[in-house]
């Protein structure tokens, strides 16, 4: 229910990032979601991609600074309010939420919302009790 | 890790005896440069130095320092005490600010240069069942060929690899059974470094000596070089340089307190190297050497620009030697930023310390209004870090406060990423001054 995300740490100079996807597209790798925030110096790119271990691997062998963490991913309805019930439940349970990013799934019309929280266990538990879908590794890896 | 003397007459010699061995072949030295180096004889003849008026060792003082410049001005045979058909060997340095100094080598300096480099072999653990690597440069440079006959003479099994192609030195390393190797100590991590990149365990080497030098290597650089090896590597220090015939000047012996100086070659001063005074005995400052037994290219009270100090009690391993104590700095790398002095070496011992990032840095110097700002670039290797930006500009704090502490100036540290910073097969660049670019 975990889905593994690839951190690649990025220096903020021109080329870096055609040259990290570059990596990924040359090993056949696709891109789900990403996400970048900079500092002035650099940046963190967080990548879901359809294979993270040989993400990870591809990565590291072109000599790159690269991490997995486990984020979650939960299915948000096309309706207004539903983002927040999410938000809600987490608030609620006193789960602090360190960075998000979100796609639009290609099925049904959902949005898929990435989550890097404080304690995974604790917030799948929540958020399935109030049921808010918690997608599996393999949908989210082939969506 | 063997612990023997190579040669205890000269090295354990009563401080007594060592004095009076160095006063009669100093003695000998002026009258030899008198006679046959005219550069010496013109500056003699104005000073009105003669051998007979040396009477006592201090009396050294009296005589004039020979720089860089004064080799560069008497480019390329000057300086040579001998004809030229007597000179078996010349080497070179690289010339990159003008005139290259060229110094030459009689068959009997060879024979020296070879006894004082076997010394400080012998002092690093080397013997005659060693499988030494020479990942120095062959060439003009001093450092593979001192080494080579330095370790040849003490029976060692000597692989003259020279420097580069990183595949083929760890596969000989693997192959051979390699126990020694003579390399820059950036260059000895680098190896490492790549060894462990091409996933062969450490097991598959036998490497336990490091004979590192031709630049300088902190105590903790070290510890970093030995443990990336593993198995019970041991590196020791070693200095010298071409004008003094090359390496084996001085060298480290296991307990590495000090270098010890093959002092019969070498007769140490240490000045103040703005004001040319000679300080008292363990002050620190500039090393100036006279090499005592050179007769192709004398060399009398060479400034090196060094910066050292140098104990004259005996060492626990036995030997009397004096030792000197590893380069803290360069007169003419110091930096002076905002008015104070920068020495690399000091980034250096601060950022050893942080296993987060990597053993290669870059100083940035730039001049930006009226004032100088210092950067140093640092590789991150950790990739745990990424989690959150909190924990990297932690850490980037961490190292700014290190260092700011130690400069005593405002610094600004930049991660980078890996191998973003150049590596180096000879002498490191450590520093960029762009201030007046």
């Amino acid at each position: 229910m975990l889905i593994k995300q690839i951190s690649v740490f990025v220096e903020n100079k021109s080329g870096r990032l055609a040259e990290i996807t570059s990596v990924l597209a040359d090993n056949g790798i696709d891109i789900r979601a990403l996400s970048i925030a900079d500092t002035t110096d650099f940046g963190i790119l967080r990548l879901i991609v359809d294979k993270p271990d040989q993400a990870e691997k591809v990565l590291k062998e072109a000599g790159m600074t690269v991490s997995l963490t486990n984020v979650i991913a939960i299915g948000i309805p096309d309706t207004p309010g539903a983002f927040a019930k999410a938000m809600k439940v987490l608030s609620d349970t006193g789960i602090g939420i360190e960075y998000m990013y979100a796609f639009i799934s290609r099925d049904e019309g959902r949005a898929c919302v990435l989550l890097r929280v404080t304690d995974n266990e604790e917030a799948v538990a929540a958020l399935r009790k109030n049921d808010i879908e918690i997608f599996e590794e393999d949908k989210v890896y082939k969506m | 890790m063997v612990k023997k003397i190579w040669n205890p007459e000269m090295e354990c010699m009563k401080r007594a005896d060592m004095e009076a061995l160095q006063l009669e072949r100093l003695k000998a030295l002026v009258d030899y440069c008198d006679k046959n180096v005219k550069f010496y004889h013109d500056r003699f003849v104005k000073m009105g130095i003669t051998a007979d008026k040396i009477k006592v060792l201090s009396d050294i003082q009296y005589l004039p320092y020979t720089t860089k410049a004064d080799l560069r001005d008497t480019y390329p045979f000057g300086m040579f005490g001998v004809d030229r058909r007597e000179i078996v060997r010349i080497h070179a340095s690289s010339g990159t600010t003008g005139n290259p100094t060229v110094v030459g080598y009689t068959k009997e300096d060879l024979g020296h240069w070879a006894e004082q480099v076997a010394r400080i072999a012998t002092a690093g653990g080397a013997d005659e069942n060693s499988l030494v690597q020479i990942c120095f440069g062959y060439g003009l440079f001093t450092g593979a060929l001192g080494l080579h006959y330095g370790l040849e003479k003490i029976g060692a099994t000597v692989v003259p690899i020279s420097s580069g192609n990183t595949e083929k030195q760890l596969k000989f390393m693997r192959d051979f059974g390699t126990d020694t190797i003579v390399a820059t100590p950036s260059y000895c991590l680098y190896l490492a470094e790549s060894a462990r990149e091409m996933g062969i365990s450490m097991e598959n080497y036998n490497l336990k000596i490091g004979l590192l030098g031709s630049e300088g290597c902190t105590p903790e650089m070290r510890d970093q070089i030995e443990e990336r090896w593993g198995n019970g590597f041991f590196v020791s220090d070693n200095y010298g340089m071409s004008e003094l015939n090359g390496p084996g000047l001085s060298g480290e012996c296991y307990l590495r307190d000090g270098m010890h100086i093959a002092e019969d070659h070498f007769l140490c001063e240490v000045i103040n190297s703005e004001t040319g005074d000679v300080l008292d005995k363990g002050e620190t400052g500039e090393l100036v050497v006279t090499n005592l037994t050179k007769r192709g290219i004398p060399m009398i009270r060479y400034r090196t620009k060094d910066i050292t100090y140098i104990n004259y009690e005996p060492c626990e391993c036995g030997r009397t030697s004096a030792r000197m104590h590893k380069i803290i700095g360069r007169s003419d790398d110091m930096l002076k930023i905002r008015g104070v002095n920068v020495f690399p070496s000091q980034v250096e011992s601060a950022l050893i310390g942080i296993s987060e990032i990597g053993p290669h840095y870059l100083l940035i110097v730039r001049r930006e209004g009226y004032s100088d700002t210092l950067e140093i670039k640092v590789e991150l290797i950790d990739g745990s870090l990424l989690d959150k930006y909190g924990i990297l500009e932690a850490l980037q704090r961490k190292i700014h406060d290190r260092i700011k502490s130690i400069l005593g100036i405002e610094i600004k540290v930049t991660l980078a990423e890996p191998k973003s910073i150049e590596r180096f097969t000879g002498k490191a660049q450590r520093v960029v001054d762009l201030r007046n670019k």
